[in-house]
């Protein structure tokens, strides 16, 4: 893997655009991460939980009854959502807070968006013995109450942010204010393969679990590499953690979608790399990479019914994939996402998370054009329990 | 770039430290700065940072955040701000007028435009919050072949390689964080504020501006006496926004910061 980008920066994405307050911080966290690497102890505390405390590896189920549906593909899931608190985001929260304990740093703060990655923050604290503080966006608040009450019964303090949009972009705004205020005690734990140089690649790495294991379990089931993976794209954590290690693998076709909202021509979506007008090169949050913006560079606020894929930036290594046309990316919409949620639910008694959902979708679009001999791996980055409300909102039941 | 020098060595000779007031270009309305910084430079203001709005500003506190939000409302953008800035210059304003704003808006600009357009409309130097020395090879290079100065920023945080990497990169002058935080009044200034200005101070004879925190005219008068320059953005915008004449407010309350850094009133 030694050709792959390691430096700050994934051909012109990335780099680490920051206020000089946290240049310091960053540093420290590149040094501290690098040493960890090469550290067979913290790899093996880090492994060691991932086994007995978040439940991995995670199993790749075939979903028979879904397959032979689509009449296509054979279509196997790789089961984030049976991860410890329900998602992948658990895997990055434990390799950060891991780091965080050994830089000395005793606070953590996190942004969170569905509300998964603050769970995993706070949970991880709660095992670790760290405070947490978690800055969540208002009407994230109100449309994943459920995760709000588990970050606090996980003994974490959740801050609601109301500026903006009042979603994870603001979220992460406030939580880089915190970061830049107690930079010295706390380490920012950022949810996703975003952020400043060196984010994108410790989340990157932290979440490669998944795709590993899921290329020593499809050799094991099928004696060979499969012929597409498919991933949801907010950020692009799962995504590239399904990806990484089959980027070498030619034969992999990989499929990221992101979240289409509305239709990309209502302008209520988060499709970045979808929309040519508002979708464009930019800097946000310490990145460089696809951003949703106006003409003059304000960043644009985004819609997507899950609250996980709904903010304005891509992960720049994603924008690297895309670019090199290593990776195809496209778009679901929230119909299209509440359908394959319902169909999942129905065919394999798995309910997925709605940013899952939009995984699926694709793999509902695509499995019937491929042969039934192709193999094809959907991530379900999340379980669907925290979207009910939602979902029963947008199929107008009352629950 | 010039005017910034000379301003600073003016008020050096004069054996003072320079008031650097901050707004928000179109704050509290659209062509607000029109009026405010001829009332900036009356109250005794030797330069003046324009605050470009931006939808996510980071490292800012509620006060700027909320005067951005206000201004991008009102209609402000990065190309109205340099209008503005070249109407002002037309209106005889003189004192260095230095811009400030976040990296997207330049970039979708482009570089070499921004810097281009900046030093037409009669800019004289640029911050850029969110461009450490790091990514700031293209900008600082189109800024300089125009004559601007960037302007690079310290923190209490920096160490002293960072603090020779900036001193040795920094034109204009270096503004320097007082503390590690986001902008906004403060109650007190941080206590290892002259330490930090001592530190940076051993590494570079280029002016040092202190900003962040400072509110009230005796925080102004103890930074004058360890900076080059002490810059007031929050507790001016808050002055503004809660005036019934803003204008009148504005000239009144810097030129008490004036007065508290020892400044000759300039009207």
């Amino acid at each position: 893997m030694s050709s792959l980008p390691q430096g700050p920066r994934f051909g012109p994405y990335g780099g680490a655009y920051i206020p000089e307050t946290l240049v310091p911080a960053v540093r420290e966290l590149e040094a501290a991460y690098n040493d960890a690497q090469a550290d067979p102890t913290f790899q093996e505390e880090f492994h060691t939980l991932l086994r007995t405390y978040a439940g991995r590896p995670t199993p790749l189920t075939p979903a028979r009854r879904l397959s032979e549906a689509l009449g296509g593909a054979k279509i196997y899931l790789k089961r984030e959502d049976l991860a410890h608190t329900g998602a992948h985001k658990i895997n990055n929260a434990l390799g950060q807070a891991l780091l965080a304990k050994r830089m000395g740093k005793t606070r953590i703060v996190a942004e969170t968006g569905a509300g998964q990655h603050g769970v995993a923050t706070a949970t991880v604290c709660a095992l670790l013995g760290l405070e947490c503080v978690v800055y969540m966006g208002a009407v994230d608040i109100e449309r994943q109450k459920l995760n709000v009450f588990r970050m606090k019964l996980l003994g974490a303090e959740v801050r609601s942010v109301d500026a903006g949009s009042r979603t994870l972009k603001d979220a992460i705004n406030e939580a880089i204010r915190d970061w830049v205020t107690n930079v010295r005690t706390t380490h920012y734990l950022l949810g996703s393969a975003l952020g400043p140089h060196p984010y994108p690649r410790i989340v990157r790495d932290f979440q490669r679990v998944i795709g590993d294991e899921a290329r020593e379990q499809i050799l094991a089931a099928e004696g060979r590499l499969p012929d597409m993976l498919i991933a949801c794209v907010g950020g692009g954590s799962n995504a590239i953690g399904l990806f990484y290690p089959f980027i070498e693998e030619e034969s992999v076709r990989m499929v990221g979608v992101e979240a289409g909202g509305e239709g990309i021509e209502s302008g209520k979506h988060a499709a970045r790399f979808a929309d040519p007008k508002m979708g464009r090169v930019g800097v946000l949050h310490g990145t460089q990479t696809y951003v949703l913006q106006d003409p003059n560079g304000q960043i644009a606020l985004t819609h997507s019914i899950s609250a996980g894929l709904d903010y304005a930036a891509v992960g720049p290594e994603h924008a690297w994939l895309r670019e090199t046309g290593r990776a195809e990316y496209t778009y679901a919409t929230d119909d299209e996402a509440l359908d394959a949620l319902q169909r999942l639910s129905a065919l394999e008694g798995i309910i997925p998370a709605l940013e899952s959902a939009h995984a699926v979708a694709e793999a509902i679009k695509r499995a019937p054009t491929m042969r039934p001999d192709q193999i094809m791996i959907v991530n379900v980055s999340g379980r669907g329990d925290k979207d009910m409300h939602t979902v029963a909102a947008a199929l107008g039941v009352d629950v | 770039m010039n005017r910034i020098t000379a301003t600073f060595d003016r008020v050096r000779r004069e054996g003072r430290a320079a008031l650097m007031p901050f707004i928000t270009m179109g704050y509290p309305d659209l062509e607000s700065a029109l009026d405010l910084v001829p009332a900036l430079v009356e109250g005794g203001a030797d330069l003046i940072e324009l605050g470009i709005p931006f939808s996510d500003p980071l490292a800012d506190g509620a006060t700027i955040q909320a005067t951005s939000q206000q201004a991008l409302d009102n209609g402000m953008t990065l190309a109205l701000c340099l209008e503005q800035v070249a109407a002002l210059r037309a209106r005889g304003v003189e004192v260095p007028l230095i811009l400030m704003g976040y990296y997207n808006p330049i970039l979708q600009m482009g570089g070499a435009k921004f810097a281009e357009e900046a030093a037409r409309a009669g800019a004289d130097g640029v911050i850029v919050p969110d461009l450490p020395p790091e990514e700031a090879d293209e900008l600082r290079t189109a800024l300089h072949a125009h004559g601007l100065a960037l302007i690079f920023l310290l923190a209490p945080t920096s160490d002293d390689e960072r603090v020779r990497l900036v001193a040795e990169q920094a034109t204009g002058f270096i503004y320097l964080v007082s503390l590690t935080g986001v902008t906004g009044a403060r109650d007190q200034l941080p206590p290892d504020l002259a330490d930090f200005v001592a530190r940076v101070r051993c590494a570079t004879d280029l002016p040092l501006a202190v900003g962040f925190g400072i509110s009230r005219p005796e925080q102004a008068a103890m930074v004058a006496q360890m900076a080059d320059g002490v810059i007031v953005g929050s507790a001016l915008l808050r002055t503004i926004g809660d005036a019934d004449d803003p204008i009148a407010a504005a000239r009144a309350f810097v030129r008490q910061l004036c007065e508290a850094v020892g400044t000759p009133s300039h009207s």
